[in-house]
């Protein structure tokens, strides 16, 4: 009982802020801040060890990082907001410091720029449509922004209707306005969805796990039969199989793989192949 | 006499372009600061000691797409859609070897092949400019290329 006490008074009396890069993969909570590498080589060892000798200590080369989702600059710190495990990816081409981030779990989508995402057409007023993307405000999509939309020429979208398209603005001080064509002007898979399928809501942790490049479960599932799924990164995903009953099982695996080891979920693939 | 004495010229006369032309670079910064301060005695400024911007290394982004390579959202299996699995191939071939891809891309006419389409250009802009009599020279034969241009007829006086 005593230690769960001091390691409380401890960390509320010291915080001494830790290194980014001994606490990766670990779980952080907020409000605890991080060091950059440079920054720690400076700080030393709590003042008790030697002070390594530098060339030129003045000039400390220093690199961009990047903070994804879940952390704040805090002067020349990390602050983290989110709970969740640290993760950090080295740069891939030149410009260093490379991106850190917290993998946190949240169900609430809050609309971010450049986010792919699924909407569902609620209002059509003058010129543009109203969607419901899951956040605090509908977001609004222009009838230009299709491919090959005019004018004269006006895209086929009613109420009711499934849309699949990606942010272009998207602040907590206005309204996201999302589109379906990409910078070329061509549709590239976006656009208004077919008809069925099953839409249904899911964790966004569990979107980022599927669509993972090296991710088991969407392999599985592509082998059992024809099928066609659209991930949407607010947490919907929308499915369509030939016929329902295969079309809630679909739904079903996907919900539920969230909280599955991966033998549970062999022995469910290894079931299904069966029947 | 007129020498010893100095007009005095006013102000605005020596601001003026001609009378500067003469000054050397000095006096022309020294006026032109003189000018600044009049403007800037009139504008308000705080009195407040130069701010550093301290230039950050560290940029804040919002989005997953930097930090995870997530696949592309629609997927399609065992031809379901076909469409949609042709995208597939084409954004994940991205994904992957970008700079392999665009050189099989690129197709370059061969040279034979510009030879022989330069040789029927001649023909068919030749047949732009040609007076309708002269069309009988540019009929085509079997093979759709154009026929090498005859002879013109002269006119042959007739002999009685």
């Amino acid at each position: 009982m005593a230690e769960p006490v001091s390691v409380a008074a401890d960390y509320l009396a010291g915080s001494r802020a830790r290194a980014a890069r001994t606490v990766l993969g670990q779980v952080v909570l907020p409000g605890e801040e991080l060091l950059l590498p440079e920054q720690e080589d400076a700080e030393g060892p709590g003042g008790a060890g030697e002070r390594p000798l530098s060339l030129n200590a003045g000039a400390r080369s220093r690199v961009r990082v990047v903070c994804g989702p879940g952390l704040r600059r805090c002067g020349d710190r990390l602050l983290v907001t989110k709970c969740g495990r640290l993760r950090h990816k080295e740069p891939g081409s030149g410009s260093g410091g490379g991106v850190y981030w917290v993998d946190s779990q949240q169900k609430r989508y809050v609309p971010v720029k450049g986010d792919h995402v699924i909407g569902i057409v609620t209002a059509k007023s003058g010129d543009i449509f109203k969607v419901d993307v899951g956040g605090s405000e509908p977001a609004s999509l222009s009838y230009l922004s299709f491919e090959g939309a005019t004018k004269r020429n006006r895209p086929n979208v009613q109420v009711g209707d499934l849309i699949y398209g990606q942010f272009v603005v998207a602040n907590k001080d206005m309204e996201p306005e999302m589109v379906c064509i990409d910078s070329c002007g061509r549709a590239n898979g976006m656009g208004v969805i077919g008809q069925d399928g099953l839409l249904f809501k899911v964790t966004l942790g569990l979107i980022r796990k599927l669509l993972a490049p090296d991710c088991e479960i969407i392999q599985e599932v592509g082998k059992l039969y024809p099928l066609e799924i659209v991930f949407g990164m607010n947490g919907r995903i929308w499915v369509k199989a030939k016929t329902i009953q295969q079309t809630l099982i679909l739904a079903n695996i996907l919900e539920a793989c969230e909280h599955m080891t991966s033998d549970q979920r062999k022995q469910i693939f290894s079931r299904l192949a069966e029947s | 006499m007129a020498a010893e004495r100095k007009t005095k010229l006013s102000k605005n006369l020596l601001r003026m372009k001609f009378m500067q032309r003469g000054l050397d670079s000095e006096t022309k910064k020294q006026l032109e600061e003189e000018e600044k301060k009049i403007i800037s005695e009139e504008h308000w400024y705080l009195d407040l000691p130069e701010l550093k911007e301290k230039e950050s290394f560290i940029i804040e982004e919002q989005s997953f797409l930097l930090c995870e390579d997530l696949l592309y959202g629609r997927m399609s299996f065992r031809g379901f859609n076909p469409e949609v699995e042709k995208l597939m191939l084409q954004v994940n071939a991205k994904h992957k070897a970008e700079e392999v891809e665009d050189e099989t891309v690129e197709l370059d006419v061969s040279d034979e092949e510009m030879a022989r389409r330069y040789e029927t250009l001649v023909g068919t802009i030749g047949k732009k400019f040609a007076r309708k009599r002269d069309h009988a020279n540019y009929e085509e034969d079997e093979n759709g290329d154009i026929k090498p241009i005859k002879a013109k007829k002269m006119f042959l006086k007739p002999q009685d």
